[in-house]
């Protein structure tokens, strides 16, 4: 039987009939469209699909649409605001923070908490806040790069 | 990867979802923080017809000091239990434990209660509730009953609460700072090969009370009572905490994976209780 | 060539902005109006043979279009070909049928496919399909698979063995004969193990076919169209004139996206025979089961050497896991990409080697970055230690002392490849510099601190890259060419538009083909698109892989440049009504030298290139040229790679200390990119030294089916790798480039396993196989040890 949630995500609500095994990662892919958060492991070791709930990173594959009924969600495509690149955005640019750029939307979520927990992170308290999410192509040196880039930026300014 | 179809109850009270428990019996699942359950499900290792989502029952994720006495809500999340105040001053063991449990993300969602109810012996909490002699409170249709930690593992995923009971309380005595938890994490999925967690009290040079709690190694979490036992009333120098600590794994059955075979788990578990020890003895 | 900054300047790579906003369109993301969705039933048994397949309660189930099974394709889908048919080596070719239709060979072998209204439904019914299965018995290891008794797994290939390769130069018997009397022979067996690529995008496919036309479009995860599409011409009977393969944004590939899989073929089947747009998108299990694997020798080589350190000859024998088939490059692999480099950068005269290929009931296994060339990499740099240590030299000397010098190349091997260019020594000593390797030798000297040994690792390589002249391509039985095709367009506004047969996915070339492009036409860089993937848009192509797409297509994209320069050049001398050669070209402007003031823009001659005006004789309108470029020699990269660590007796843990890669790889575009690729190369070889392996149990189960089992190493694994560069361009190539994708983990796994063995030198220890797990380490340590005091109580 599908149960009815709404949800409020980068700002827009939404509301729809979900089946209940339905996860999170496919409401918000295919039921809603926003294709930039991605499926990588299956097993919530990758982090591909890390998104925003209620301000915290979570793995969007390990959670029911269900559960999320009522909440503040926040995706990759809601990081820009009104055309402008949101600093970790603009770090990963800056400091070729990618290459294929599969990982990069979930990398970018789990930063904006990194972030928000340090603001002037030390290398070794951003690679181990980056446990949860696996590169297979840029050997993470460029990735913690880029969060050093987006942490000077933001420095002084919160996290938004 | 899907999971099987199920049915949904979100319960809003404990009352409720016990009352669910019992119409449903071994067809529900209970889904907190669902890092535990999900994973199984979408492998289809579980298909549950019933779904009993607890995640919404107001109440259960208060941290609070009671005299000497830490009570956890089941629902507290492990990032809360790291971060809480009271624990870090009252309890640090636990915020130590979780701080290594999964990644962020894992933490901002897994639940205390989850954790100690799926009884992986490769999670971080179970040597930690041991050593602390913790007690779990199960509500069933009956109330509350208390649990103390050394009967809650049963074996490999299963405790001592009932199929119509749910954990809604975990109680931490108050410690001192000398404490300790140290892991070798599975490269891969990030569990405990080896985790041991440590509770000291030392006075005049000289080690009064100690326990160790041991997961990873075997199907349940179990206290190193040789360790304990060669160690009470002893000054903890490197040689006398090395010696005693080759007893870490005595009459453990001690697992075998693709990763760790019985043997080299069960001297892990003589390093790492060495190295805990000495890390909570260096932190008077 | 005209020189400007945007040649070798670390710009922002141009794909990004899309990728960093979530607007990006991978395969999975694509949805068209009444698309389905197809999931594959696959063997759960290693080898069985079906006895009977029921779907009946999953077609009945709601949702359900269409439920196929092997039978329903006979006939209609030919059996799955391998592209790379090795000569002299008996090569036997089993036929893989798209779907199983009696026999399964490997756990994830598919026996049915499922296509329903929504990837929930489809899955739910797959499960559904009850497959009988009588059970065979199965086969996992080469080197057992090819005694006698072994299960068999194709009648066409007796005792397993797919082919028997043999590569021989100089006279190996005389130099060891030399060596067992004088010098000195060291042998070792070595276990390059299974890995799984793990892009972290899975494979996916959407076709669509339209009946009207006979046309069929696929958009799917692939690193090479071209083939793509000539392989799903082969094998679904669609002329090629009616395919159209496109390539969406790929999430990465590393080799696993090269191959044409059944998958494909029969997602375009599904398509056709339901008259639906399909799509079928893998989960992380099936791509541990369905795509390919990588490396898997096992190898038994012995070195012999003078007591200077000298190195003579190789010999040896591997045997190289395929897997249950051939997939599309597997064949051409552990050999052509590996034995044709094993002597690495040394001058070894003699060499002896035979590969022999296996198949066995595990996933097929076909390039993993680096293909062939790593394994290669890891016997050499092994042995070079072993014999180090024999002779009792340091590393780094008897590397020195056997260097192919730099007044030696162009340099024929005895393998018979002809090196284009090399300087080994300066990178060596880079390396050395820059890891104080003087000082921490003198460090290790001190011994241990709370028992952490230090070690230092080195490994000095070449590698075969910029595949490569199509004449040799066909010589060694590559089923294609190795040219590359690139068209640049200048459009009436002075905007181009850059077609290439590449088809990168993460390596940056939108960006360094606009830096060529910029560099030769004097254009601004946003002036200009890169348009790749897409079999519609791009005349023909050979993908990318083999570090292949800068040095073939970035060469013919300068190529196509220079022509439309020339042409350019031809109209701008009409318009300033002066000679040509009285012309000069700076920053996008011809000028008449001596008079700058009569000058026009490229721009200005594309405007007129197009109005056609007024031409001077014999040009025609449109300013436009392709170049179909096919190398002459393949390009030889090559660099010295250094690491320490510190091992924890205690725990067998090895730290990373620091590490060094000093790479040259000739001319450099984009440092920025460049130093990317030399990273995420070092991570992906340290995770096969220290972490990664895919095993089986003896049933052909495989134990290690998720990420949650399989170590995808983490960003806390690694130190700041430290990158430093030599540069010595390619004589051959037109813009002096070599290829850098793979270097890093060529390089790396060799590096980091010499250094964990340097670091228990003193317990005796001197070859562990990979990965050096802590428990192998401390095995290791421990069993020296007992030896050690079973000798002290004798």
């Amino acid at each position: 039987m599908k149960r009815a949630i709404s949800v409020t995500v980068n700002g827009t609500k939404y509301s729809n009939e979900v089946e209940p095994r339905l996860l999170l990662v496919h409401y918000i892919r295919d039921t809603l469209g926003l294709t930039g958060t991605h499926v990588g492991c299956d097993t919530s070791n990758c982090g591909a699909c890390t998104i925003m709930m209620n301000g915290r990173a979570v793995k969007a594959c390990t959670l029911l649409a269900v559960q999320a009924d009522t909440a503040q969600l926040q995706t990759v495509e809601g990081l820009a605001t009104n055309g402008d690149l949101h600093p970790i955005q603009q770090g990963f640019w800056e400091e070729h923070g990618l290459q294929c750029g599969f990982c990069t939307p979930g990398m970018m979520m789990a930063a904006l908490e990194l972030l928000r927990r340090h603001p002037d992170p030390s290398e070794a308290q951003i690679r181990e806040g980056l446990e949860g999410n696996l590169c297979r192509c840029t050997g993470y040196q460029h990735i913690v790069n880029a969060i050093q880039n987006a942490a000077g930026k933001l420095r002084g300014a919160p996290v938004r | 990867m899907i999971p099987a179809p199920f049915e949904y109850y979100a319960p809003s009270t404990v009352k409720e979802a016990i009352g669910l428990l019992e119409q449903h019996g071994d067809d529900a699942k209970l889904l907190a923080g669902g890092h535990s359950l999900l994973p199984i499900m979408k492998f289809r290792l579980a298909q549950p017809k019933v779904v009993v989502d607890i995640g919404r029952i107001g109440g259960l994720d208060k941290i609070e000091a009671k005299g000497s006495t830490v009570t956890i809500g089941a629902l507290t999340t492990h990032d809360a239990v790291e971060t809480s105040v009271v624990l870090q001053k009252q309890c640090p063991l636990l915020p130590e434990t979780a701080s290594v449990i999964g990644d962020m993300q894992v933490r901002n969602r897994g639940t205390i209660g989850g954790s100690l109810a799926h009884a992986d012996p490769a999670a971080d909490y179970p040597g930690a509730i041991l050593a602390l002699d913790a007690e779990i409170v199960a509500t069933g249709p009956k109330g509350n009953r208390t649990i103390s930690a050394k009967d809650f593992f049963v074996e490999m995923l299963t405790t001592a609460l009932k199929p119509n009971e749910i954990i809604t309380e975990v109680r931490v005595p108050a410690t001192g700072k000398t404490v300790a938890y140290l892991k070798h994490p599975h490269p891969a999925s990030g569990y405990a090969v080896v985790g041991v967690a440590v509770v000291l009290e030392i006075s005049g040079g000289k080690c009064q009370k100690i326990a160790v709690g041991v997961n990873g190694v075997a199907g349940k979490a179990y206290r190193a009572a040789a360790v304990e036992k060669a160690l009470t009333g002893k000054a903890l120098d490197e040689k006398t905490v090395a010696d005693a600590a080759s007893h870490a794994a005595d009459g453990a059955d001690a697992a075998s994976d693709l990763y760790a075979s019985s043997e080299f788990r069960a001297h892990l578990a003589s390093v790492y209780t060495k190295r805990a020890i000495l890390k909570a003895a260096s932190r008077t | 060539m005209a020189v400007s900054s945007l040649f070798g300047a670390s710009i922002r790579r141009r794909e990004d902005p899309r990728l960093i906003t979530g607007q990006a369109t991978y395969t999975d993301d694509l949805r068209l109006p009444g698309m389905v969705y197809a999931s594959i039933v696959r063997s759960p048994h290693a080898h069985a043979r079906i006895t009977r397949i029921d779907a009946a309660a999953a077609r009945r189930h709601p949702g359900v279009v269409a439920v196929f099974t092997g039978r329903d394709l006979e006939g209609k889908i030919n059996p799955i070909p391998t592209a790379w048919l090795i000569p002299n080596s008996d090569l036997k070719t089993p036929p893989h049928p798209a779907l199983a239709v009696d026999r399964v060979r490997y756990a994830g072998d598919g026996v049915a496919v499922v296509v329903a209204d929504g990837p929930y439904t489809a899955r739910d019914a797959a499960a559904l399909v009850r497959v009988d299965y009588e059970q065979l018995p199965a086969i996992v290891n080469q080197e057992k698979a090819v005694e006698a008794g072994a299960p068999q797994l194709h009648e066409e290939a007796p005792k397993n063995v797919a082919f028997t390769w043999k590569l021989a130069g100089g006279d190996a018997k005389a130099a060891f004969a030399e060596a067992e009397r004088s010098g000195v022979v060291v042998r070792q067996r070595f276990v390059n193990q299974r890995l799984i690529p793990n892009a972290m995008e899975t494979r996916g496919v959407v076709a669509k076919y339209t009946s009207g036309s006979g046309e069929l479009t696929v958009w799917y995860t692939t690193q090479n169209p071209h083939i793509a599409r000539f392989l799903m011409s082969v094998v679904t009977g669609i002329p090629e004139h009616k395919v159209r393969v496109v390539a969406p944004e790929v999430g990465g590939g590393f080799g696993s996206k090269i191959p044409f899989y059944a998958d494909e073929a029969i997602v375009a089947f599904c398509a056709k025979a339901t008259g639906r747009p399909v799509k079928w998108t893998e989960d992380r299990r099936e791509n541990y089961l369905a795509t390919i694997h990588g490396r898997d020798h096992i190898t038994d080589l012995e070195i012999a050497a003078r007591r200077d350190g000298t190195l003579l000859a190789l010999r040896g024998k591997t045997w190289a896991n395929l897997g249950a088939y051939l997939s599309t490059a597997a064949p051409g692999v552990p050999t052509i990409l590996h034995g044709l480099i094993l002597t690495g950068c040394y001058t070894i005269p003699n060499i002896d080697y035979e590969v022999q290929g296996v198949f066995t009931n595990t996933t097929p296994v076909d390039a993993y970055r680096g293909a062939g060339r790593p394994e290669a990499t890891y016997l050499i740099e092994r042995m070079v230690d072993l014999v180090a240590a024999r002779v009792g030299l340091d590393p780094a000397d008897v590397r020195r002392k056997n260097f192919i010098k730099a007044e030696q190349f162009p340099h024929t091997t005895a393998e018979g490849l002809s090196y284009d260019s090399g300087n080994y020594g300066p990178a060596l000593d880079k390396a050395l510099e820059l890891i104080e390797y003087t000082r921490l030798r003198d460090v290790q000297k001190q011994g241990p601190k709370d028992n952490r040994y230090l070690g230092l690792g080195l490994s000095t390589y070449v590698e075969i890259c910029g595949l490569g002249p199509s004449a040799v391509a066909g010589a060694v039985g590559f089923q294609g060419g190795l040219w590359e095709s690139a068209t640049v367009r200048l459009h009436p506004t002075g905007k181009a538009t850059v077609y290439t047969g590449t088809s990168p996915h993460g390596q940056g070339e939108e960006t360094t083909f606009a830096q060529i492009v910029a560099d030769q036409l004097g254009l601004p860089i946003e002036d200009i698109e890169v348009v790749h993937g897409d079999t519609g848009a791009i005349s023909m192509g050979w993908g990318t892989y083999g570090s292949r797409s800068t040095v073939v297509g970035g060469a013919a994209i300068a190529v196509a440049s220079q022509r439309v320069r020339d042409k350019a050049a031809k109209i701008a001398a009409h318009m300033l009504e002066a000679a040509e050669s009285d012309l000069t070209f700076e920053r996008g402007r011809f000028s008449v030298r001596g008079t700058p003031d009569r000058s026009k823009t490229i721009q200005e001659v594309t405007l007129q290139a197009y109005l056609a005006w007024s031409l001077p004789a014999g040009v025609e309108p449109s300013l436009e040229a392709s170049a179909f470029y096919d190398p002459t020699n393949f390009t030889f990269p090559f660099g010295t790679h250094a690491v320490a660590v510190k091992v924890d007796a205690d725990t067998g843990q090895v730290e990373l200390r620091r590490y060094v890669a000093v790479d040259d790889c000739g001319r450099v575009i984009n440092p920025l990119i460049v130093d990317g690729q030399v990273h995420g190369g070092i991570v992906q070889g340290i995770a096969q030294a220290l972490h990664e392996g895919a095993a089986y149990d003896a049933d052909g189960q495989l134990l290690t089916g998720s990420m949650s089992d399989y170590a995808v190493p983490r960003a806390r694994m690694f130190p700041r790798f430290v990158t430093g560069r030599t540069e010595t361009p390619s004589p051959h190539n037109p813009i002096g480039v070599k290829g850098v994708g793979e270097t890093g983990t060529i390089a790396s796994t060799p590096a980091v396993v010499n250094a964990v063995m340097d670091a228990l030198k003193s317990f005796g220890v001197t070859h562990i196989d990979m990965p050096l797990t802590p428990e192998r380490i401390w095995a290791a340590i421990h069993k020296q040890s007992d030896k050690k005091a079973e000798v002290k109580a004798r």
